[in-house]
Order: C-alpha cells, then structure tokens, then sequence
C-alpha cells in the first residue's frame, strides 16, 4: 500500500553551503524525492549590462572580472576580443599567445575550483576541495605574478594584454606546468576518477541527452558530457587556437560523472596548450596602442569564447560612440541552468545538489 | 586528613591501577569503623570524578587533535595560532561559543529542543563507566555490560531525532528522520557483530572479554576480523561521521539536526559528538583490541594508559575516513546495511558458533585453535567481501570507463526535440537506475 | 561535414531560404542579419529549426536591443552539425513590445525570455512563464531600456524596514512595496 504523503517546499538557498554563491532553488518534495524545482535568481544583480551603456568600451573591462569571477581572463578576452572584432584591432602576435597561455591557465584555476566544490557537494568532508585549491593558488600566483591581482585580474585589454610577463614567470610556468601540475592531475585520477563513492553518487545522477543537450543550448563540459564534441576552440577558433594540438574530451552518458572527469582532461589538455605556446611565443609587443576613448565605427559585433563554463559570448552595439550602445552577455553559467528542471525532477535532495554542482555555476554571471 | 596525605604520598608511584587507590581508602574507612555504604560512595565517586574530567578532557582536546589531522591530511596546518601549536584553539572556541546567543525559534518545541542536546551527551559519557580501565579498573562492572553500551550507543540516535523534530525546521526533519532510519537499520548489524565476540568469549562482562584476550594472548580483532570491519561502519553511521554523516550532511541539508542551534547548545552537540566518537572507540579498544592488556608490556605501563592509546588508535581511524571519503546517498547507505552488513553478520555468527561448539567438544587447546581460526575467519572474511563485489556490488560496467577523445568537433546529426508548453523539456532519460 | 571554421552565413543567404518556404516572412535582409516579419516569426523560428540547410537546432543567445524607435529582438542561431551561425532580428514596437515565444522551439530560451522581458519588457507571447528573472516582481520600469533613467518618484532600490512575508509568494517577498506598484 503506497504510504500518503504530502508535498513540503524547501528552500534550497540562497544562503546554503552548496548553491555556490546566491543562487536558490525551491524544491518541492515528496519524502526525499524532488517533484518539482522552481529557481530563484537576481539576488547578485548588478545590472552591468545598463552600467556598461555608459562606461567606454575600456572601463568595461572590468566589469568582466566581475561577471565570471572564477575565470576572470577568460571573461575579458571574450569581451575583447568582440571590441576588436567591432572596431577592426589587430592584435600582436605576442599577445596573442600570451593570451592563449593565460586563458589556459585560468581554466586549470576554473576546473580546479569547480571539480573540487563538486566533490564536496558529494559530501567529501572539505579534502578534495583543499587539494584542488592547493592547485589554484598555485596558478593564481603566476598570474598575480604578471598583472598582480590573483581574482579580478583585468587583464587582457583591448588590442593586447595589459602588461608583459616578468622575467621569473617563465621559469615558474615550467616548472608549475611540467612538474606540478602533472603530478597533482594523476593524483586525482587516483583519489576522484575511480573513487566508488564518488561513482555511486555521481553515475547516472543529473542526466542530460544530447538532443535536450543541443536544444537547450549547453555548452561546455555539459553539451560535451551529452557525447557531443564541439569546442570552440577547435570550431570557431580564436587566438590562433586552430594551430595547437589538443583533444576534445567526451563522455558518453551526459551525466555528472562524466562531466566531472571532462574537467579533470580539460585540464590536461590546457597544460598540453601551455607547453605548446610557450614554445612559440614570440618577441615584440605585447599590445597596439589604443585610444583610450575608443569609438568603433557604428554596427553590431558578436564574439564568443569557450569560457570554463561553456560558451561566453558577447554581443556589442555601437552608435559610434565612446561607450557601447547595448552590451549584452551570453552567459554560460545562466544558459546551462535551463535544464535544471529537467535534470533535477525525480531525484533526491542530495542528487540535486551533486547536480548543482556538477553544472558548475557561477551566479555572478548567472545574474551579472 | 593526615592519614589521607600519607596515603596518596606514599602510593603515588603506584598508578599503575588506580583501583589501589579506592583500595586503600575502603581499608581506611574500614580501619575507622565507618560505615559500609561510604565505602561505595566514596568509590564511586572517585570514578565518576576520573571518568568525568577525562571526559572534559577528550572533549577539549579531540577538537584540536581532529582538526589537527584533518589538516595534516587536507595538506593544510589546521589550528597553529592560539597557545602553543594551537593547543589553546578549543579553549577559544568555547568562550565564543558561551559568548554567543542561544537562540530558539518560535516555532520550536521548547522543551525538546533544549532537552536533545543534554540527551545526547550524557549516554557518550555513561559508556566510560561499564569499560574497564585496568585490570581492576571498571567503575561498574555490569555482568550485562555489552548490552549496556549497545542500549547506550543507540541513545544518542533518539536525541538526534528529538533535537532535530523540536527544532520544526525542514531540515532539521531531514536529519532526524534520516537518523531515525539509519538507527533501525544500523542497530542491527552492530548488535549481530558483537554477539559473535559474546559466543567467543563467552560472556557479556567486558572485564570478561578482556580478561578473555590477555588469557588467552588473542586480540579478538584477529579471530573476528569481519565483526570488526562490520561494527566499524555501522558504529561510524551511528555517529554521524563521514561517510555516513547523512544526518548532518552539511553540503546537503546545511546541517541537519542542528541546523537551529546556535551557542552553547551548539556546543553541546559538537562536543557530544567527540565523546561520543570516544566512546565507540573505546568500546572497539575494549572488545576488540584487548583493552587495557597489550602482551607483556601492562605489567610496566599502566592498563589505562594502553587503553588510552588504543582508543586514540581507533578514533585515528574515524578520522581518517572521515578526511578521505565522500557521503553516500541515504539509500546507497540503507541498502548498504541490509543487503552487505547484515547477512554478513549473520553469517558471520553462524559460523562462529558452530566454530565456538567444537571447540568446546573436542577441547583442544586454545594455543592450536585459536589461530587456527584467525586463519580461517580471515579467510572467510576476505571471501565474503570479494564475492559480494563481484556478484552483488555496484555494476558501471555498463559505463565506458574512459572518455572519447576527438581532435575534431563531430556532432552527431540528431532530431530536435519539441518542448513542453509548460516551461520543460522532454528528452530526459527515463532510464535512471533506482 | 561541417565546416572546419565557423561559418557566419550572410543575411541574404538565411533570407532566401525562408523566403523559398514561407514567402513573406522575411521583412529584409541585410548583411550581417536577416529581419523577420514579427506577425510570422514563430513560423519561420520553426522552418529555420527544422530545416536542413539552416539546421538552426542550437539557439547560441537571444537579447533584446531598444533602438528608440522600435526593440529589436536578436537570435543568434547556430548548427552545431554544419558549424555555422547566423543572425535573426524581429523588430518589435517600442511602447509595447510583444513578438512570439520560441521557448516552445528551444528550450534554451526559456529563462533568457525571461531575461528580456525582465530587463527591457519585451512580452514574449505563448511564454510558459513570463515573469521576472533577476529584479523582484514589484520593480518599476524595465531598466534597459533607453527611456528608463532612474526610478520614479525618487525612489531608491533597498530596504527601508523590514518587509513581511507574503506565504505562498517565491521570489521579491523580502522586498519593500513601492508606489505604483499596484500594492
């Protein structure tokens, strides 16, 4: 005899040790299961988007640190690379590569902290996440090296990169790349890929096909974990990133395992980026002179990069002025919680949360 | 009061058994022509006051001691700032937590809410006083001793659930109802793996038990390793401790239980559960490591100073699984328990009585038979775990173990899928496994 | 095959295929963008999905643009399989702005609709659920747009006192009343 039982709502959030930042679920349950999940967004709103139409297209840099602020650099290059796609830059090949080895690293630093906080959303008593942080200090300090902010770098600017590297970074890198980093990755081959725990609680938890995948819009290591390869980086290249050889990680079921482990190659794959462009990376300057009060002829310009996240695409409007006429982002973190619902009905509370985690949001960009 | 000072003078080198102590001073009474029942008060004072301040002890110092390891092991320091190597941390810790308001909700049950967290210590500590401390060391020495700790262990469960249900949080319930069921579930094994020491030894007096191994040489651990494994886990779910600290599951339901508690009542939990932790590993020192015996060496150190350190052993143990591994789902746990923990226990105490019967008819020696059955109940242990993996485990093998590698993009050429009207999309799969 | 390198498909291209399916639903073609005809935008949402040359299956982002006159609702759509993305725009009136729905279509859509009508007040018709995605339910005005400079009456986003709880309500009940509202 089917026990009656009454539906209770719970508020998941936004001030809850899992929901990575201020985001909030209400979850309407029965018993454990989830039958119905309404999210709750805006608490970290800071309307960028309106503050931006009257700022120049330079002192919007950096709001962009503030959008995404586990992969800062990656949320400026996207941002200026659509600036200089708008008003026709030419950036240095120097900066170019500089570029390539800064948004890498920022994604080992994004992945760390994302694969960490997932794992202690499966309930790890804070290890895991100590050591992936232990990661991404290190790599912060490379970039605290260079621009000297380790968070909201403001980094790459338009028509180059705002500083050139020290001359201790490289060493650093070699030695963070080559030998650290390397070591610290089979660590979590061997503590996290194979984990039982880790596979009872994530396997076949927040499952994603690749039709609901593509229609739904995802990107990043959730369209990839549906079984689906696209990267931007090998589709619609930027930053010369056609001319590194680097492999797509894909897995096979669209769940929160797979997309776990996609992180964990994504990494590797970007210290395999790294190794290459340091190789390359020539001299001469490491930015063009730009007006400071840049006015890009008037028209519309979208540019997009693979952001940690997924797809971070922005779409500017120029009137011919100084300041962007509309500045709008197309923000991975937001996108790829569409599916939430989905992902989430029919499961355990404690299902959601791996799920959460595994979508691996930030909710300053969510909200913006 | 003289007579007193020349007693603790001239046995202070004595310390070996702090039973001489309470000895002499029933002689003295004795001496006196006091009453009896002084006696028996004065003992047992004597033992409450032990067994209280090493209790406000282990309270104090497993905080540092657990945040200690657990940083060592996070490669991070752990508390290194107030006092010397950070001793003085628990103290501070305290003094905020008097500091702090306590707060009750409105909508709490004010009795319950403020009873749970004295119902939850106070069965940590009662446990100490039925272990033995030393050969003649145990405050109580319950011929039903293990049924004792057995009804004691599984009361702090019952306060979990009152603090949790008074609180009138949602997730408070969660915790306490979660509890509840891992109570029910988890009594079980835990009571089935201590049967088999009982047969074994053949009594439910833990001096018994203990008397048992130092008679015999044999740390039960090596005869009964299934039961210690078994007890181990289902003791650690009981607890609330990582990997089984559902109840709390602070990543999931913020805490749990006692989500609503704030200062000293916060407290009360937080320490409640150290001593609780203590306590289990007490008692696993005791029946399962020989308590205060250890070969030769307790006729030089005393037999509460071994027991300390084994009980440090084993709560090193709770640590250390608490630093390393991820929580299960509620139902992974609970299936855990009835399909692996109790038909092992089961099987377990099957074999061991009909190991324990013939050993008792054909009466060889215990030098010959005991190992003899290390041996085998080792043997049988490993074989139990190995075939319930391979045949009842956890199946990925449909799962690819590795991921796909493009050096291209490749998409598939798939149908768009129409969408709900009502804000969803169909597509997810409805395969899930349960 | 898809293209080894995004291809950006000009506006007259996009045109032209939907003018071959549903003729009269483009309004112009222009040379980075093709402009729908909102009264059949949703029919021609739906061709480009499901046609085979646009494939249009991956919705990359949707925001809105006020251009004084009108708000120009922008699609940016892609294939994923032949790797290629093009630009719909489907002008709206600029007092009340109203196009159709496409979270029916993809369901990527469904919260950045909610985003534009959040912020610009574009009403998507046929929208599941149409409310406010970041600001509470009582904010006045949408405020990107151009005509929105401050908030009414001098008023100041925050708290004054400590609002009460309406049971029942999820999302902007810890948020105060203000004028105007229709509290």
């Amino acid at each position: 005899m089917p026990l009656k039982s009454e539906p209770v709502e719970v508020n998941i959030g936004p001030q809850h040790p899992s929901t990575h930042g201020v985001f909030r679920m209400v979850a309407t349950i029965d018993g454990e299961r989830i039958t119905d999940v309404k999210m709750i967004v805006g608490y970290l709103h800071r309307s960028m988007e309106k503050l931006a139409e009257e700022r120049t297209y330079t002192q919007n840099i950096p709001f962009t640190d503030r959008m995404d602020y586990l992969s800062a650099i990656n949320s400026n290059l996207g941002y200026c690379l659509a600036v200089e796609k708008l008003a026709g830059i030419e950036v240095p090949e120097r900066a170019t590569v500089l570029r390539v080895i800064f948004s890498e690293l920022q994604r080992v630093a994004s992945h760390c902290m994302a694969t960490g906080a997932f794992i202690n959303d499966c309930g790890a008593w804070q290890t895991p996440v100590m050591y992936t942080f232990r990661d991404r200090e290190k790599v912060l300090d490379l970039i605290e090296m260079t621009c000297g902010a380790r968070i909201t770098t403001n980094y790459i600017r338009i028509g180059g990169v705002a500083f050139d590297i020290p001359d201790e970074f490289l060493p650093a890198l070699d030695r963070l790349v080559n030998d650290d980093l390397p070591q610290r990755f089979d660590e979590y081959d061997r503590l996290l890929v194979g984990n039982e725990i880790i596979l009872m609680r994530a396997r076949d938890v927040g499952v994603v096909t690749p039709e609901l995948a593509i229609n739904a819009a995802l990107s990043g290591p959730m369209l990839r974990s549906a079984g689906i390869a696209w990267d931007l980086r090998k589709a619609d290249p930027y930053c010369g990133y056609d001319t590194y050889a680097f492999d797509i990680p894909v897995g096979y079921n669209g769940d929160s395992y797979d997309r776990m482990v996609i992180r964990i190659e994504e990494m590797k794959q970007s210290l395999r980026i790294i190794r290459q462009a340091v190789h390359r990376l020539p001299g001469g300057p490491h930015k063009t002179d730009v007006p400071l009060a840049l006015r890009p002829p008037a028209g519309e310009a979208y540019a997009r990069i693979e952001s940690p996240k997924g797809e971070l695409g922005f779409y500017i409007v120029s009137d011919g002025g100084p300041a962007p006429y509309r500045w709008h982002v197309r923000a991975p973190s937001l996108i790829n919680l569409s599916v939430l619902k989905e992902m989430t009905v029919g499961q355990t509370i404690a299902d959601a949360i791996v799920t959460l985690g595994s979508i691996d949001i930030n909710v300053g960009e969510v909200d913006r | 009061m003289p007579a007193l000072l020349t007693l603790i003078t001239h046995n202070w080198y004595d310390i070996r058994d702090l039973s001489n102590l309470s000895g002499k001073i029933e002689q003295l009474i004795r001496d006196a022509n006091g009453p009896g029942w002084l006696v028996f008060v004065v003992s047992a004072l004597l033992g409450a006051a032990g067994i209280v301040s090493f209790i406000g002890a282990v309270a104090i110092i497993n905080i540092w001691i657990e945040r200690r390891v657990v940083g060592r092991m996070q490669s991070r320091l752990g508390p290194n700032r107030a006092g010397p190597f950070g001793l003085l941390q628990p103290v501070a810790d305290a003094i905020k937590l008097m500091q702090k308001e306590v707060l009750q909700p409105k909508v709490a049950d004010g009795l319950v809410f403020s009873l749970a967290p004295i119902a939850f210590t106070v069965p940590g500590i009662l446990v100490m006083a039925v272990l033995p401390w030393g050969r003649n060391m145990a405050l109580a020495n319950l011929d039903a001793g293990v049924i004792f700790i057995l009804a004691l262990t599984s009361l702090g469960a019952l306060a979990v659930f009152a603090g949790g249900y008074g609180s009138n949080n949602k997730y408070a319930l969660f915790g306490a109802m979660r509890v509840i069921a891992m109570l029910v579930t988890y009594e079980i094994p835990s009571v089935l793996a201590l049967l088999g020491l009982v047969l074994f030894s053949g009594t439910m007096n833990l001096s018994g038990i203990v008397l048992f191994q130092a008679k015999y040489w044999m740390p039960l651990l090596l005869v009964q390793p299934l039961p210690f494994i078994i007890y181990f886990i289902s003791s650690s779910a009981e607890l609330n401790r990582t990997p089984a600290d559902l109840a709390e599951a602070e990543s999931e339901i913020a805490g749990g239980y006692h989500v609503e508690y704030s200062g000293m009542k916060f407290g009360l939990f937080y320490a409640a559960e150290l001593i609780n932790a203590v306590s289990v590993s007490a008692i696993i020192a005791t029946v399962f490591l020989g308590g205060w015996w250890l070969y030769k060496v307790d006729e030089i150190v005393p037999g509460w100073m071994i027991f300390i350190g084994k009980i440090y052993a084993v709560y090193f143990l709770f640590v250390w699984t608490r630093g390393t591994l991820p929580r299960f789902r509620i139902d992974q746990l609970l299936a855990f328990a009835w399909k692996w923990m109790t038909p092992m226990a089961f099987l377990n105490l099957v074999l061991v009585a009909a190991e324990v019967l013939i050993w008792n008819e054909t009466g060889v020696s215990a030098g010959l038979v005991l190992p003899l059955y290390a041996v085998l109940n080792a043997a049988f242990a490993g074989v139990l775990i190995v075939a319930w993996v391979k045949f009842m485990g956890p199946r990925f093998s449909r799962f690819p173990e590795r991921l796909r590698y493009y050096s291209q993009i490749d998409v598939p050429s798939l149908p768009a899928v129409a969408t709900r009207t009502d804000g969803g999309a169909p597509g997810l799969a409805e395969g899930r496994s349960a | 095959m898809p293209h080894p390198v995004t291809l950006t498909l000009a506006g007259a291209v996009v045109a032209e295929r939907i003018r071959g399916a549903l003729p009269g639903a483009v309004r112009e073609a222009a040379d980075g963008y093709t402009v729908l005809d909102p009264a059949r935008m949703y029919e021609a949402m739906a061709f480009i999905r499901d046609d085979e040359v646009l494939d249009g299956k991956y919705l990359v982002q949707l925001c809105s643009v006020d251009q004084v006159t009108r708000i120009d609702v922008v699609y940016h759509i892609a294939s994923l399989a032949q790797n290629h993305i093009f630009e719909v725009k489907v002008p709206a009136d600029h007092e009340h702005p109203e196009v159709a729905s496409v979270a029916p279509l993809w369901a990527g859509a469904t919260l950045q609709e909610r985003e534009a009508y959040d912020l610009m007040g574009v009403r998507f018709a046929g929208h599941p659920n149409l409310t406010r995605l970041f600001l509470w339910d009582q904010f006045p005005g949408h405020p990107l747009r151009k005509d929105f400079l401050a908030l009414p009456g001098g008023q100041k986003p925050g708290l004054s006192q400590f609002p009460k709880q309406v049971p029942g309500q999820t999302g902007g009940e810890f948020r105060p009343r203000l004028p105007g509202s229709g509290e």
